[in-house]
């Protein structure tokens, strides 16, 4: 493998390792539950993506040919996080009782969380 | 007719391209086992979801995903910094409520996810009517802004995509 590929490799790994630190740092330092969802929803980001583009760097260089399964992981991780990301707040928002802290709707309609209406009469 | 065996086209070529990726093989075999799924899971699972997006500017989807990639990059670093270098009580952390102007679910889903995707932004909930978002902030000084932020760069290409 070239030099500076290899180069290329080990930073791109830094710097995934090291958004995947502070995303941690952020789910173990900050001090409520909606601020710490910020950690972890956001390591996955930049963090994951940096270390799969060194993956795909790493293999096409070693192998020769293009790999697309981390493609694959970043698609799912985008399908699937923020959907656990949003059920964790919702869940928060009703366990809770921050309901009293939320901004209006600026809607007639409450946050569908707190709505107490029957779904099917919306 | 068409639309009884083929709900979702869009699908159908996704779900074919992604079992593609999955075998990471362009053969024969695996493309026609692809597309065996590709048709038989939109029909199974219809009934699920009845309606049926239409793109209206595919091309958009590029320009989108471009924006939302670089946004990633640049606010990733923004919380970096907040997280190591602020104290957790110091950050001005906020819930705003964004109103929509979009009208389909499919690209409602597609915004919300986005702002969680993008570091310093997760979407909580939505209203009941679906015509407003509850995004939670870590970190915003200018509430109005961020809500501005959001529509002019993620909501006005969705409408573009979608409606």
């Amino acid at each position: 493998m070239h030099p500076l590929v290899e180069a290329l490799v080990a930073a791109l790994i830094l710097i995934g390792a090291f958004f995947l630190l502070v995303g941690a740092l952020g789910l173990a330092r900050l001090p409520d539950m909606m601020r710490r969802l910020h950690g972890p929803t956001k390591a996955t980001t930049l963090g994951i993506g940096a270390l799969l583009i060194a993956s795909m760097v790493y293999f096409a260089a070693v192998r020769g040919g293009f790999s697309v399964h981390e493609l694959l992981i970043t698609l799912f991780l985008f399908l699937t996080a923020p959907v656990s990301a949003q059920m964790l707040a919702k869940a928060h928002i009703l366990r809770s009782g921050a309901g009293r802290d939320l901004p209006p709707t600026g809607r007639r309609a409450e946050w569908a969380t707190l709505d107490d209406s029957k779904p099917d009469g919306t | 007719m068409r639309a009884h065996l083929l709900p979702h086209p869009l699908l159908t070529v996704l779900v074919t391209l992604v079992f593609v990726f999955l075998m990471n093989e362009v053969t024969p075999g695996v493309v026609v086992l692809g597309l065996i799924l590709g048709l038989a899971i939109p029909l199974l699972t219809a009934p699920f979801w009845p309606g049926r997006p239409r793109l209206k500017a595919p091309l958009t989807i590029v320009e989108y995903a471009l924006v939302v990639l670089w946004d990633i990059v640049v606010s990733n670093i923004e919380v970096a910094k907040l997280i190591l270098f602020r104290r957790g009580e110091s950050l001005r952390t906020r819930y705003v409520s964004v109103p929509l102007d979009l009208e389909t679910p499919e690209a409602i889903a597609m915004l919300a996810g986005t702002i969680t995707m993008t570091p310093g932004t997760v979407s909580a909930d939505l209203s009941a009517d679906g015509k407003a978002l509850l995004v939670h902030c870590l970190d915003t000084g200018d509430p109005k802004a961020t809500v501005a932020a959001i529509k002019a760069r993620y909501e006005r290409r969705l409408k573009r995509i979608f409606e």
